[in-house]
């Protein structure tokens, strides 16, 4: 009998948690309100004012914003030359990036996932994650080392009489797939590992040779895993623009530009980040029409 | 089996050789060149010697930064760790209206480019908040920082709160324990390493994160990649920049360690 009441009182003892066990809507409430507070409060409100501030005046001598309404620094983001200029080659950069990183991935994919001896492929697994730990900027001081005038590259090629480009739009492309290689290698690896090896047996039964059983069976099997990969490479390019400053030498993209104004012009720099963001949406909604990013 | 020819094959280990190459040659160059006894970097290196180690050791500036950045790393991990635990309860039990909406909120700060978040709190900081009297300095680093890192622990929490079994915090329940001690001693002990991996993954995240940083830090502090930037924005590298380089290579080595001992712990969970 004195135990039954204890654990009555104990039972009525936690009010607050009986009411909530009870009222769901409650409970997720309070679960959700620290977070959504944060990341609206924030990154939303943020992200809104920045969009306000791309039609903001700027006094041309104390360079101070003022509010106001006006769509002259969107105007001069999609009609100055240089700016047009500038969009289009980060566009194609990223582009560039994106399609190198896929055409290594692959044959490094087909060969750890189906070739490699498993302990060749576990190591090299690990190989190919280390670097991507190994620090963004230390990756691009390190490419810098090699590939500036008096560096590694130069020296190792000129035995054969190469000399590299020097700080230019090759370097920079280079540095990026250098940078984000391991986002596209690690979703295809994974997806050539996936597929049944008696699709392969099936496909060399039937007659194809080796590069058809490539060509024919694993490329369509693996495009979502690709197109999930180029999301990153396509997009982390797109926003990049240390690598630039570092191994472009004189190449500018659209985050050079974006840094270079945001203490003299903040409104350009605001109308300017919405092409960056536009550029990614637009890609987003194509990768999503093939319908691989549910995969993610 | 996949049978390829033989030149195929000898194609795809040249491809693979090479590959491994393009990825080491930069971070051996790197390292080694933090041994250089000249004061510039270059190739080939004409003598080693230590002495940019031994000065870096003592360099004020350097170990200024490397405190405010795991200062920052810290404030981020534990902001994040909170608000990602807590998405993570609310996308896993409940369901409610607008929940894709909010999936996307959460992965918006990382899919972004890093500088329109960069500058979208820069703008925010200095053309808003300032003219108000509102300052953050230091900590609107840190507000920046657990904003990106929050995804981090919701993934790892939120994947492994889909694989709980939910009748075990019902049982507690129907035991008289109350939500907080369901929570404590059922709920939590089940799914903290995969937080302990996520919470480590925002850490680094934020030890490494320069773009944001350069838009939020306050005058005059220096995190330890932008300190790096600060060195290497100079025409020639200095070697001591490849001391610290080579210092946070070996840094890095650490969560690779133990995310792979947590993820073995987490193997052996199941």
């Amino acid at each position: 009998m004195t135990q039954m009441t204890q654990v009555v009182a104990k039972k009525q003892s936690k009010p607050i948690s009986s009411y909530l066990l009870r009222r769901t809507k409650v409970r997720l409430l309070s679960i959700l309100a620290p977070p959504m507070t944060w990341i609206v409060g924030v990154y939303i409100v943020s992200l809104f004012l920045l969009l306000i501030t791309a039609f903001w005046n700027v006094d041309p001598f104390t360079s101070l914003v003022s509010p106001g309404f006006n769509l002259e620094n969107f105007k001069m983001v999609l009609t100055v030359p240089a700016y047009i200029a500038t969009s289009i080659r980060t566009l194609l950069i990223a582009l560039a990036v994106t399609a190198i990183c896929i055409f290594f991935a692959v044959p490094l994919g087909i060969y750890m996932a189906k070739i490699a001896k498993p302990w060749v492929r576990n190591l090299l697994a690990v190989a190919i994650t280390l670097p991507l730990w190994a620090g963004y900027l230390v990756k691009i001081i390190a490419m810098r080392l090699v590939f500036t005038e008096e560096g590694f590259f130069n020296w190792a090629m000129a035995p054969f009489g190469i000399r590299g480009p020097g700080f230019s739009i090759p370097i920079v492309i280079l540095t990026l797939t250098y940078l984000w290689f391991p986002y596209m290698a690690l979703p295809v690896y994974t997806a050539i590992r996936q597929i049944p090896p008696n699709l392969f047996d099936a496909s060399s039964d039937m007659g194809a040779k080796g590069f058809t059983t490539i060509y024919r069976v694993v490329f369509p099997l693996i495009t979502p895993a690709v197109i999930a990969g180029s999301v990153f490479t396509f997009s982390l390019s797109l926003g990049d623009y240390l690598a630039a400053r570092f191994t472009g030498g004189a190449t500018q993209m659209i985050g050079s530009i974006i840094a270079q104004n945001i203490n003299l012009n903040p409104p350009v720099a605001a109308a300017y980040s919405m092409i960056p963001i536009f550029f990614i949406v637009i890609y987003l909604m194509v990768a999503r029409r093939t319908g691989s990013l549910e995969r993610m | 089996m996949l049978r390829l020819s033989r030149l195929t094959k000898a194609i795809l280990i040249a491809i693979v050789g090479f590959l491994l190459i393009f990825m080491y040659t930069p971070l051996f160059v790197l390292i080694l060149n933090s041994f250089n006894e000249s004061q510039i970097s270059g190739w080939p290196i004409e003598s080693f010697s230590t002495k940019w180690w031994v000065f870096a050791k003592d360099y004020q500036p350097i170990r200024d930064a490397l405190l405010n950045s795991v200062l920052v790393a810290t404030g981020a991990m534990i902001i994040a760790s909170i608000l990602g635990t807590l998405f993570a309860f609310a996308m896993k039990g409940f369901d409610f209206f607008g929940k894709s909406t909010v999936n996307i909120l959460i992965v918006l700060p990382i899919a972004l480019p890093g500088i329109v978040s960069g500058v979208a709190f820069s703008n925010t900081y200095s053309n808003f908040l300032s003219p108000a009297g509102i300052n953050l300095g230091f900590f609107g680093m840190i507000v920046a920082h657990a904003t990106f890192c929050i995804v981090m622990v919701f993934n790892n929490v939120f994947a492994r709160l889909r694989r709980m079994n939910p009748s075990l915090q019902e049982a507690s329940a129907d035991l008289g324990a109350g939500l907080w001690q369901t929570f404590r001693l059922v709920t939590f002990p089940q799914f903290r390493t995969s937080f302990a991996a996520g919470a480590l993954l925002a850490f680094a995240l934020s030890f490494d994160e320069v773009v944001v940083t350069i838009f939020t830090a306050p005058p005059g502090v220096d995190t330890l990649p932008l300190w790096i930037l600060k060195e290497v924005g100079r025409p020639n590298q200095a070697s001591v920049v490849n001391v610290v380089a080579t210092v946070v290579i070996l840094l890095s080595l650490i969560p690779v360690y133990v995310s792979q001992r947590l993820a073995r712990a987490q193997e052996e969970e199941r």
